[in-house]
């Protein structure tokens, strides 16, 4: 099975974010950068699935140098191959989506695994592209994955529920929490990692579809009111929620 | 100018969000002098198309074919995609709900658009609608413009406001699906719903648990007080993690980021990803033994006490007050 993993290089969970000079992007001092965690959750089940039909597992990111720690930590997780797309850094969905397309093709891959979303623009709308552009069907937001002689049946979150989807290989399947552990990188893996050589590929760029105008904080909140230190407080708590907040 | 908002069904019933897109793309259609439309897809969903007049919908299109009273992405971008393109859509509103988010970006690419998705407000200037939508799980908003002829915007559930349904009923207009199985790449064969359980991203009001709950059993003391408010319940990374709670209950930046009217935080200190997807709530109740936890900084109400000692006080309260 020849296993294709899209991976996102984002600011970790615990970035509190600063609005850039630009006042179009994040300040990026001071921030650490980590493998997105939905894709982290893709590649575990990219290697789950080489295991068990054997094949490729192949690694790809869009972006610059940068991303290539995160393509070596899907190395040492045990992925096979690891390729930069070098590429200005971009937000704009439909062009990272364009450029993953046409490399894709070319690789004809019989699965694509990526996030549900990237954790730093939020979009969540990758897989649901290339999956239209390269003619293929796409079940996102999948917490579970089966595939039994290319037929794909997938459970994906819904309000509420779940849906159980069935779709044919090759197909864009979009990792949701829930879906796998991610291993841990073995010693031995990481050691591998740093001897394999990640291949660059210059991309050329795609134009935008969304142009971002300003990026601002949410409004600061003004310290709330501390009601009371114990049980006691409760009756005026509620009150405040009839008759001030009208929430209840 | 038009504008066409999918109005999304479940069981021939309207989600709430379908009156709210629907709304949402009546008020910007009003600022632009445009059109709006609305469009209803599923099986045996004719009869309660007209309802959409209601909310602001002068046409309803409806494609009502057996074969789609199960959702599938392929099929649903299809026939959107057609629509657009037969009736010269200027815009596509959808709702950023589990459906919509799954299928707009195959729409947008289909009519070579860009989409500008899980929007939290849309205003008009100079003719150009500009949307606000979160970035790092709403640490921080953009607002955007769309730069393509077609433009696309998928709207936050719960976040606009789906108005008063007024009187009038809209046209209903039934449009031909034509379609064949290779349309169908990726379809729904079952649907599994947790027997009434609420949803964070849909709920009005939400309760959620940290680890300072102490036991996954402690956490009925949340239940009981999130059904004595009809509120759904949510969870902190740390008791997800920790198997305590089931992941589509998690809120913050690997979870789900919500808006509701009200947002109660049991025993949560508040990290900066929890916080992060639950702040654009519009009121916060933090319930937490430490003063200095950070959930305190962004809370309208706190109480700096235990949870297992208020929390069932509250409980009791509301069930006077509420009658429940």
């Amino acid at each position: 099975m020849k296993i294709l993993v899209f991976v996102n290089h984002v600011p970790d969970t615990e970035t509190k974010v600063k609005v850039g000079a630009d006042g179009k992007t994040i300040d990026p001092a001071g921030i650490n950068y980590m493998l997105s965690p939905y894709d982290e959750f893709a590649v575990e089940e990219g290697l789950k699935l080489r295991e068990k039909f054997t094949g490729e597992a192949v690694v790809v990111s869009l972006g610059g140098e940068a991303n290539k720690e995160t393509l070596r930590k899907a190395l040492a997780m045990g992925c096979d191959k690891a390729v930069l797309l070098k590429n200005a850094s971009s937000h704009d969905s439909f062009a990272v989506a364009r450029s993953l397309a046409d490399f894709a093709k070319e690789l004809s891959p019989d699965i694509i695994l990526l996030g549900k979303q990237s954790i730093d623009y939020d979009n969540g709308q990758i897989g649901s592209l290339v999956a239209e552009m390269l003619g293929m069907p796409s079940i996102s937001v999948v917490v579970k994955l089966e595939i039994n002689d290319g037929a794909v049946v997938a459970e994906r979150e819904i309000e509420g529920g779940h849906e159980i989807v069935h779709a044919k290989l090759p197909a864009v399947v979009m990792a949701q929490k829930g879906l796998n552990q991610p291993r841990y990188p073995s010693l031995k893996g990481i050691m591998d990692a740093k001897r394999k050589v990640i291949e660059e590929r210059a991309v050329a760029p795609v134009a935008s579809k969304i142009e971002v105008l300003t990026m601002r904080k949410p409004p600061a909140k003004n310290p709330g009111k501390i009601v009371g230190t114990d049980a006691s407080a409760v009756p005026e708590l509620v009150r405040l929620l009839h008759e001030e907040a009208k929430v209840i | 100018m038009k504008i066409i908002a999918f109005a999304e069904q479940r069981n021939n019933q309207f989600k709430k969000t379908a009156f709210e897109v629907v709304r949402a793309a009546r008020t910007i259609a009003d600022q632009l002098g445009a059109e709006c439309n609305a469009l209803v897809i599923g099986g045996n969903v004719s009869s309660i198309a007209s309802q959409l007049g209601a909310y602001g919908a002068s046409k309803v299109f409806v494609v009502d074919d057996a074969q789609l009273e199960y959702y599938s992405t392929t099929a649903y971008a299809k026939i959107v995609a057609e629509i657009a393109r037969a009736e010269s859509a200027d815009m596509l509103f959808f709702p950023a709900s589990a459906m919509g988010k799954d299928f707009a970006p195959r729409v947008a690419a289909k009519l070579d658009a860009g989409l500008a998705a899980d929007c939290t407000a849309l205003r008009v200037e100079n003719g150009t609608v500009i949307a606000t939508r979160p970035v790092y799980a709403g640490k921080a908003f953009v607002e955007v413009a769309v730069r393509s002829a077609i433009k696309l915007f998928t709207l936050r559930p719960n976040v606009f406001s789906a108005g008063t349904p007024a009187g009038s009923t809209a046209v209903v207009e039934k449009k031909e699906s034509a379609l064949g199985e290779a349309d169908f790449g990726a379809v729904v064969k079952e649907i599994k719903i947790a027997g009434g359980k609420k949803d964070v991203a849909e709920a009005d009001i939400i309760v959620s648990g940290g680890r300072g709950l102490k036991a996954p059993e402690n956490f009925s003391m949340v239940e009981e007080l999130a059904a004595s408010l009809g509120a759904a319940v949510g969870a902190s990374r740390a008791v997800v993690d920790a198997g305590w709670r089931p992941h589509d209950e998690q809120v913050g930046q690997t979870g789900k980021t919500v808006s509701p009217s009200l947002y109660i935080a049991v025993a949560i200190s508040g990290a900066v990803q929890h916080l992060a997807g639950m702040s654009s709530s519009k009121y916060i109740v933090a319930i937490n033994k430490d003063k200095d936890a950070p959930i305190f900084s962004i809370a309208d109400y706190g109480i700096v006490g235990d949870a297992f000692e208020v929390v069932p006080t509250l409980t009791a309260e509301l069930k006077k007050t509420l009658n429940r």
